[in-house]
C-alpha cells in the first residue's frame, strides 16, 4: 500500500522543499538588510526576462542535465559518482585536443566526434574508479573525489605545458578553428524569424542534452542493461543469483556516468569558450549531483532541476551584479535548495505521509 | 460448570494477562481488530496464526514497542499503560524475540546484566547475577556457563541466556517468539522441559508460533489468529491439528502431502567431492557427494548453517568450488567465466532460493519484472535487439500471477507489497515453469502461510511427476519427511548418510543433524 499518491510524491514534496529553502534564503537576505521580495524579483528577470536571461539559464541547464543524468545512471546501479567535475574537465581535453587537431569541413561532423572524444576521455576518467570498485572494492565516492584533483593537476599541466599558445600568459588552449563552432540558439531561431539574444551562449548541445535525456530514460527503463543497472543497484546480492555479473554492471554505470560528464564540454568548452580554460567546468560536476537528488535519478525529473539550477545560477549573477548581496550568498541559496531537497527530504515527507495517511483514514472510515 | 474444580478455582483468580479490545492500524492496513484474550497465570498460552495475521504486532503492543490505538490491557487484574519495554519489564513481562539480542563479545554475564546495573560500578551487579544465574539454572534446568562469550555459543544455549535475562529481571510472564525455529529437534525438546519447569513454578509463558506440533505438545490453551483477528481460543487438549489449522486459514487444509510413489530415472545430478571455502577461509563443504534422479526429489536435512546454503550458492553459480558436478551426465564449470548463475540455467538448473527477499527478488520492483528476472535475456522477452518487450513480460506475469493463484493478481505491484507466501508463489511460477532439469528448491515455505505451503508443495510434486529432478534443503523436518524420496542429511559440510522416508523417523534424522552418526554410516 502506497502511503499517498504519486503527484505528491513527485510534485508537491519537491515543491515544499523548495519553498522552505526561498524562505530561509529570504530570511538570509533580510539578514543582511535588502529585500527578498525585491531580489526575488530580480533574479526571475535576470534569468527569465529576457532571451539573453533565458539564453544563459539553458546554457547553464545545459551542463547541468549532463552531468545530472551522469549522477542519476550511475546511482540507479548503487555507484555515488562525485567525479563528475573531473570527468568534465578530461571530457574538456578530449574536446578540445579533437577541435584542435583535426581539420573538420562542417561543424556538425565536428559535433558529433566532438562528443566521441569528450565522453571517451570522461569515460576513461571512470574507468580507473570503476575498476578499483569492482575488482578491489576501494570505495568509489573517496577514489572519484581524488581522482577531481588529479584531473584539476592533468589539465593544468595539458594547459601550460602542452596547449598554450607560444608567448601567451593564459593557460589556454588556442582558439577552435571556424569549422568547428557551434551555432547558438540565435542563429538556430533566426531563419525561422524567431529573434533571439546573439550574445547568449545556449548552444545546439541543449538538444543533444534532451536526446541524452530520452536516450538515458530508453536505456534505463526499456533496455536488458537498464533492467540489470536497476537491479544490481537495488540488490546486488540478488542480482549475483540472476546471473547479473556485478564487475561488468559497475563497470558499465560508471563508464556511461562519466561519458555523460565528458560529453558536457561540447557545451562549454566547444559551444561557449571555443578554446580549452582551466576551471571551466566551473561546479558544473558536483551541481550535478543535487541536480539528480532533485530530479529523483529520472531524467525528466532531472531536466526540470536542471532548469532550475540554471535559473539560480544566472538569476544569482545577476543578483550580485546589480545589488550588493555578494556572489557568495547566492551559493547559500543553491545550497539552501540542494540541503532541503536532497538532505532533509524526510523532514516534509513524513508529516506529508501523514496527512494523506489521516486523509485515506477519514474516508474510509 | 462440568470442568474440573482446579480449573474452576483458577476462574476466580485474575488472570496474569488480559486485553480487552485491542486494535491497531497501521496507516489504512489494520493489523488488529477488536482482540480479546485472557492468559491464566501458570499456564502456557499458545498463539498461532499465518504470518501477517497479527500475531507479532499483537505481542509488540503487549511489550511496549506499539501502543494499541484502542483497548486496554490488564496485568494481574490491574489495567497497565504500556507505553516502552522499560514498562512492560516493570510490569513483569518478558520477551525473548525470533532473534536474539545479545552483544556478541560479552560474557553471558555481562549480557544478563546490561541495562539493569545496580551501580556505576559493575563489580557488584555482576556478583550478585553470577549467584542470581546459580539458583536459576538450578531452579529450572536452565545451566549457561556465564563467564562464555556469547560468540562462542550455540543457538540453544543462547536462547537459554535470553530467558535468563528476562528471569533475571523478575519477569513472571515470559513471551516466546517463534523459539523453535532455528533448533535440533532434542534442542527443542530441552526448551519444552524449560518452558514446562517454568510453568510448574507458577510462570506465565505466552509460545508464539507457526508450528502446530509444538502448540499440540506443550500449550494448555492455544488462539488462533486471523487477519488481525482472535478467531477462537479453545483448550489444547479439546482439539486437534486438522482443526486448528482449518481456524487458521478459514478453510480445510491437507496437511499430508499426497504423492504416488517416485519413478526415479536416469541421473540428473551428479555431485563429487565438493569442496567449498568461504570468504572467511571457512571450509563449507568438506567433500560433499550425491546425485539426485530424475523424477525424485532428494531431501537435504540439517540444522541451518552446515553447509546446506553453501551447498545451494554453488550449484546456483554463485560461489565457487573446487570437485566435480555433471548434469545430465556434462561437466559444470565451478571455478571458471561459465560458473555464474547465467551460465547455470542455461543447464537447465532453475532455483528457488532460500531467501526469496534477499535473493529471488527485487523488492521495489513490480512483480511482472520480478517474473522474469534471472531470464530477462530469454529472446521472447525482447522487443529488439535495444528494446526489452515491456508488453509481452507484463502478459506473461499477468498469465502466471493467475495460474499461481497469486493474491493479488496485480504484476503493478512492488514484490514487497505480497505477503511472504504470495513472493514465494512469484518465485516458484517464475522457476518451475521454465521447465528445468534439474530444480533446487530452499526452505519453500519458511515464512510462508499454511494455505500457500500446500500449494507450493503441490507444485513441487508435479514438477518431480513430470519426470525432473529436485534438490530440496529445508531446516523443517516434517517438510523433508513429507516431500522426499530419499534423504540425505548434512552436517558441518559433510553428508551423514541418506534415509528413506518411510525407514527413518524424526529422532533417527536428529541425531545425525546433531553429528551423531548413524548405524552403517561412514563418518
Amino acid at each position: 500500500m502506497d502511503k499517498m499518491p504519486k503527484w505528491a510524491d513527485v510534485a508537491l514534496i519537491p515543491f515544499l522543499n523548495l519553498l522552505i529553502a526561498f524562505v530561509l534564503s529570504g530570511l538570509v537576505i533580510l539578514a543582511i538588510g535588502e529585500n527578498p521580495i525585491k531580489a526575488l524579483q530580480m533574479m526571475i528577470s535576470g534569468a527569465l526576462g529576457s532571451s539573453y536571461g533565458w539564453g544563459y539559464t539553458l546554457y547553464y541547464a545545459t551542463n547541468f542535465i549532463f552531468t545530472g543524468l551522469a549522477v542519476s545512471i550511475a546511482f540507479k546501479a548503487a555507484m555515488f559518482n562525485i567525479g563528475g567535475e573531473g570527468q568534465a574537465m578530461i571530457g574538456g581535453l578530449g574536446v578540445a585536443l579533437v577541435c584542435l587537431y583535426i581539420p573538420f569541413p562542417h561543424w556538425s561532423v565536428a559535433l558529433l566526434v566532438a562528443m566521441a572524444g569528450g565522453a571517451i576521455f570522461g569515460a576513461a576518467w571512470a574507468i580507473i574508479p570503476a575498476y578499483l570498485q569492482a575488482r578491489r572494492g576501494s570505495h568509489v565516492v573517496i577514489t572519484t573525489i581524488m581522482f577531481n584533483f588529479i584531473a584539476a593537476s592533468v589539465l593544468n599541466y595539458m594547459l601550460v605545458n602542452v596547449l598554450r599558445v607560444k608567448g601567451s600568459m593564459d593557460p589556454a588552449s588556442g582558439r577552435f578553428p571556424e569549422t568547428t563552432h557551434l551555432p547558438t540558439l540565435h542563429d538556430i531561431l533566426a531563419p525561422l524569424g524567431i529573434s533571439f539574444s546573439r550574445a547568449a551562449p545556449v548552444n545546439v548541445s541543449l538538444f543533444i542534452a534532451l536526446i541524452a535525456c530520452v536516450v538515458v530514460y530508453l536505456l534505463l527503463w526499456r533496455s536488458r542493461l537498464g533492467y540489470e543497472i536497476r537491479a544490481f543497484g537495488l540488490s546486488p546480492d540478488a542480482s549475483v543469483y540472476a546471473g547479473i555479473s556485478p564487475f561488468k554492471i559497475i563497470m558499465i554505470a560508471m563508464i556511461l556516468s562519466g561519458g555523460l560528464s565528458g560529453m558536457m564540454s561540447i557545451n562549454n568548452t566547444m559551444g561557449e569558450a571555443e578554446r580549452l580554460v582551466l576551471n571551466s567546468v566551473e561546479g558544473a560536476g558536483f551541481i550535478g549531483i543535487a541536480v539528480a537528488l532533485m530530479g529523483r535519478n529520472h531524467p525528466f525529473g532531472v531536466l526540470l532541476a536542471a532548469l532550475l539550477f540554471g535559473f539560480l545560477y544566472q538569476g544569482g549573477s545577476e543578483l550580485s551584479l546589480w545589488t550588493k548581496i555578494p556572489r557568495e550568498l547566492v551559493i547559500v541559496i543553491q545550497a539552501l535548495v540542494i540541503l532541503f531537497t536532497g538532505a532533509l527530504d524526510n523532514m516534509v515527507r513524513g508529516p506529508v505521509e501523514r496527512i494523506f495517511i489521516n486523509y485515506a483514514k477519514r474516508r474510509a472510515g | 460448570m462440568t470442568d474440573a474444580p482446579k480449573v474452576g478455582q483458577q476462574e476466580t483468580v485474575a488472570p496474569a494477562i488480559e486485553l480487552r479490545g485491542i486494535s491497531k492500524a497501521f496507516g489504512p492496513v489494520q493489523a488488529n481488530k477488536d482482540i480479546s484474550i485472557s492468559v491464566q497465570p501458570g499456564t502456557i498460552h499458545g498463539i498461532i496464526g499465518e504470518n501477517g495475521a497479527g500475531k507479532s504486532t499483537l505481542m509488540s503492543i503487549l511489550y511496549g514497542f506499539y501502543k494499541a490505538d484502542e483497548g486496554q490491557i490488564f496485568i494481574h487484574g490491574n489495567e497497565t499503560q504500556i507505553p516502552d519495554s522499560q514498562a512492560a519489564i516493570a510490569a513483569g513481562i518478558g520477551m525473548v524475540f525470533q532473534h536474539f539480542k545479545l552483544v556478541e563479545n560479552f560474557s553471558v554475564l555481562e549480557n544478563v546484566i546490561l541495562g539493569v546495573e545496580d551501580g556505576p560500578m559493575l563489580r557488584p551487579s555482576l556478583s550478585k547475577a553470577r549467584k542470581s544465574l546459580k539458583s536459576l539454572a538450578e531452579e529450572y534446568e536452565l545451566h549457561v556457563d556465564p563467564d562464555a562469550l556469547i560468540e562462542d555459543l550455540g543457538v540453544g544455549v543462547l536462547q537459554r541466556v535470553e530467558i535468563l535475562k528476562a528471569l533475571y529481571r523478575e519477569a513472571d510472564i515470559l513471551i516466546l517468539d517463534e523459539p523453535t525455529g532455528v533448533l535440533t529437534p532434542a534442542e527443542a525438546d530441552h526448551l519444552f522441559r524449560i518452558l514446562n519447569g517454568l510453568r510448574d513454578q507458577g510462570k506465565t509463558i505466552i509460545l508464539i508460533t507457526h508450528k502446530l506440533r509444538e502448540i499440540m505438545e506443550i500449550t494448555d490453551t492455544v488462539s488462533v489468529m486471523r487477519r488481525g483477528e482472535m478467531t477462537a481460543t479453545v483448550k489444547t487438549k479439546d482439539t486437534n491439528p486438522e482443526h486448528l489449522a482449518e481456524l487458521m486459514v478459514g478453510r480445510k487444509v491437507l496437511l499430508r502431502v499426497d504423492k504416488v510413489p517416485a519413478k526415479p530415472g536416469e541421473k540428473i545430478l551428479e555431485i563429487e567431492d565438493l569442496r567449498m571455502v568461504d570468504d572467511h577461509g571457512v571450509e563449507r563443504l568438506k567433500g560433499i557427494s550425491l546425485n539426485v534422479q530424475a523424477g525424485e526429489i532428494l531431501g537435504i536435512a540439517g540444522v541451518s548453517g552446515n553447509g546446506q546454503s553453501q551447498l545451494l550458492e554453488v550449484l546456483g553459480g554463485y560461489a565457487k568450488a573446487t570437485g566435480d558436478i555433471r548434469i545430465n551426465g556434462q561437466h559444470l564449470d565451478l571455478s571458471g567465466s561459465r560458473s555464474d548463475a547465467r551460465s547455470r540455467r542455461a543447464r537447465g538448473i532453475a532455483h528457488v532460493p532460500e531467501d526469496r527477499q534477499e535473493h529471488g527478488l527485487i523488492m521495489e520492483f513490480p512483480a511482472w519484472q520480478n517474473m522474469v528476472f534471472g531470464y530477462h535475456h530469454a529472446p521472447e522477452y525482447q522487443k529488439n535487439k535495444l528494446l526489452m518487450d515491456n508488453a509481452k513480460m507484463l502478459e506473461v506475469a499477468q498469465d502466471k500471477m493467475d495460474r499461481f493463484d497469486v493474491r493479488p493478481p496485480n504484476p503493478h505491484l512492488a514484490a514487497k507489497s505480497f505477503s511472504g507466501g504470495n513472493q514465494q508463489k512469484i518465485v516458484v511460477a517464475r522457476e518451475i515453469e521454465r521447465h528445468p532439469d534439474l530444480l533446487l528448491v530452499g526452505q519453500p515455505t519458511r515464512g510462508v502461510d499454511i494455505g500457500a505451503i500446500e500449494f507450493i508443495h503441490r507444485q513441487i510434486i508435479d514438477l518431480r511427476d513430470q519426470g525432473k529432478a529436485v534438490l530440496l534443503v529445508s531446516v523443517e523436518l516434517e517438510e523433508i519427511l513429507s516431500l522426499s524420496d530419499r534423504i540425505a542429511v548434512m552436517f558441518d559440510g559433510h553428508i551423514m548418510g541418506e534415509r528413506l522416508p518411510d525407514q527413518t523417523d524424526e529422532r533417527e534424522l536428529g541425531l545425525m543433524m546433531a553429528g551423531v552418526t548413524g548405524k552403517g554410516d561412514v563418518a
